[in-house]
């Protein structure tokens, strides 16, 4: 039995390898090449590694004022726009989950609508309203139009988070004597955090990294910094000023993971709002 | 002094009455269990007194004091669910300080009042566990200090021990029963459970389609049932349908004295109080089985017609399956039209 056993766990899952090799290659294999690029001075055909290795470019790109300019437009637009959408989605998303009103199911589908069909089509359509509006190449414009973006995510995952809280922890919230709104803050939020704080951290990454509304919208007074690393691409015959900025925009996601480990591990977005 | 009286309270949901105008009132310092079986009314009832249901008609007061349209957090009452309902984001301290919080007391004073309440449900120095660490009794004395800290006047209990295995719900429901009769507070507790009802009660009130069956004290409740419902409901009890006529219940071959008017009847006889004794001819039923629980077994008799009846019996080795036997009921009750119309003159013991 025990030698049964021993082969057993000896025995190698040629599947589960082949699955890690392709997404290893798919995924890994790219961003290593952009990594490479970022911090290569001198790479040139047909060397397969970097002739030289350096921070030129680094320095090159952060010295540039459009590239500060993007970056604080990004973080700027981010931020207003996660902020904006929490304000409107999170009571809605607890309307959605928590009370019965007409045509709610309607409603609440047709939040899906705007992922349903092409989204350049409905910008393109949205551009026309703003247009009139004068909302072309203005900050708010590009907040409007990114807030459509988000808010798939901030109503659809937070009303799962909402629906999932027990009823019975808010009745005997207010058995103690909390009101409605005291039981919203200290039970209902602190249960449905995890889950809310990850649409959140969603809504900031995905606005940071939107691109055709803040292009559309955006330009040419509004430079967000995909927008400015496309226009990087398009014009620079140096590969090195992109990958520096693909490194950079990287980083919002990475420090958003970091983040939503040690939120949502430690339970103290829970302890957070007290009780 | 604290006094709940429930006046022809009705609650419907659509066209279904849950509770069909009830009355009761509990006395100061008693204890009543709600009985019924599931979709009576009784959690609906509970949850009108603690404020999360309003009734459609009817009157709720506390102390005299009119509390039918007052929210849960306005209400003098604590409630212990049946899922515990702990905020599992809280420990155990703070779970039981938030209502106090909530009071703005001092907070060398919540911490006095918690660890008192702490030791009452024997959870001394568990204040700063996580809740998702205690068992599922523990958990249940948690929710129990959190209703009790707040020293509410009337404390309801929604079949708290449901979750719970056998041996732990009668341990918790003796603790329970010796706080609330320690702290003499008013207590409405829900159940589906029959032996909790019985063991823990002041009164039992039985409920059925959202109405009162029979209230009355366990010991009533069970040795006279008003109803075949309350008969059934309440611990094992044989029904046989049959007629009376000439002062005789007859069904298959049983007969028993029966000072009624003719017609048809239900007889009500318990395990206990259904003597059998060895065929002296060919015997008026056979036994189908026998079951041995350690302390009695009961025999399960089947008559011509095929209806089982039970005896209990000190020993399972007497009786034999295929043995024919006479059976005789030495205390019953008779009822007709949902009412008693006859009970022997030997009560059930």
């Amino acid at each position: 039995m025990m030698g049964t056993a021993v082969a057993a766990r000896r025995r190698i899952d040629w599947t589960g390898l082949f699955f890690a090799v392709v997404l290893t290659l798919a995924i890994i294999f790219p961003l290593v090449v952009v990594g490479t690029w970022a911090f290569a001075n001198v790479w040139r055909y047909p060397a397969v590694v970097p002739q030289e290795l350096g921070l030129r470019y680094w320095y090159a790109t952060l010295a540039r004022a459009d590239v500060w300019t993007s970056i604080t437009m990004s973080l700027s637009l981010s931020v207003m726009v996660t902020l904006i959408s929490c304000v409107i989605c999170l009571p809605a998303a607890y309307a959605f989950a928590r009370m019965e009103f007409p045509a709610r199911n309607l409603l609440f589908f047709s939040f899906l609508a705007g992922q349903a069909f092409p989204k350049f089509g409905l910008l393109v359509a949205i551009a026309g309203i703003f247009l009139g509006l004068n909302l072309i190449g203005s900050f708010w414009g590009v907040v409007l139009i990114q807030l459509v973006g988000t808010l798939l995510y901030m109503i659809w995952i937070p009303v799962a988070a909402f629906q999932s809280v027990d009823r019975r922890m808010e009745e005997a919230a207010r058995d103690v004597g909390a009101s409605p709104l005291r039981v919203f803050w200290s039970i209902t939020l602190p249960q449905a955090g995890p889950t809310i704080a990850a649409a959140v951290l969603l809504s900031f990454v995905g606005t940071f990294y939107e691109t055709e509304g803040a292009w559309l919208i955006g330009a040419p007074a509004i430079r967000t910094m995909p927008v400015l690393m496309i226009s990087f691409i398009n014009n620079q015959p140096v590969i090195q000023y992109g990958a520096v900025l693909s490194v950079l925009l990287w980083l919002p996601s990475f420090f958003a993971i970091l983040f939503a480990r040690r939120v949502v591990n430690s339970g103290s977005f829970a302890r957070g709002f007290g009780g | 002094m604290s006094v709940l009286d429930i006046q022809n309270v009705t609650k419907q949901f659509g066209l279904v009455k849950a509770v069909d105008s009830f009355s009761l009132t509990v006395a100061d310092g008693e204890l009543v269990c709600l009985l019924g079986p599931s979709g009576s009314g009784k959690s609906t009832l509970l949850r009108m007194v603690g404020g999360f249901e309003s009734p459609t008609g009817g009157v709720i007061t506390i102390d005299g004091e009119d509390v039918t349209r007052v929210p849960p957090e306005r209400r003098p009452t604590g409630m212990v669910f049946q899922s515990h309902a702990l905020w599992t984001h809280m420990n155990v301290f703070r779970n039981i300080a938030f209502g106090l919080k909530l009071r703005r007391l001092p907070a060398d004073e919540i911490k006095r009042k918690v660890d008192a309440v702490l030791e009452l449900v024997g959870l001394g120095g568990y204040g700063t566990r996580q809740v998702t660490q205690l068992s599922g009794g523990q958990q249940q004395r948690v929710a129990l200090a959190r209703s009790l800290v707040l020293e509410p006047k009337i404390l309801l209990l929604d079949e708290p021990f449901a979750s719970l295995d056998q041996h732990l719900r009668e341990r918790l429901r003796e603790e329970v029963r010796d706080i609330q009769q320690r702290l003499g507070i008013t207590t409405l507790f829900v159940t589906h459970g029959q032996d909790e009802a019985l063991a823990l009660a002041d009164r039992i009130v039985v409920m059925r389609d959202g109405a009162t069956e029979q209230i009355g004290a366990p010991d009533t409740v069970y040795r006279e049932p008003e109803t075949p419902f309350v008969a059934g409901f309440i611990g094992t009890m044989n029904l046989v349908e049959g007629t009376i006529g000439g002062g005789t219940f007859r069904h298959a071959g049983l007969a028993v004295p029966a000072p009624a008017p003719d017609g048809p009847a239900t007889l009500a006889v318990r395990p206990e109080a259904l003597d059998i004794r060895p065929a002296a001819g060919a015997g008026m039923a056979f036994i189908h089985r026998v079951t041995d629980y350690g302390t009695h077994a009961l025999v399960d008799i089947e008559l011509p017609d095929g209806l089982r009846l039970k005896a209990m019996v000190p020993e399972a080795r007497d009786w034999k399956s295929g043995q024919a036997v006479d059976i005789t009921p030495r205390a019953y009750a008779l009822y007709r039209d949902n009412s008693v119309i006859h009970r022997s003159a030997e009560k059930n013991d």
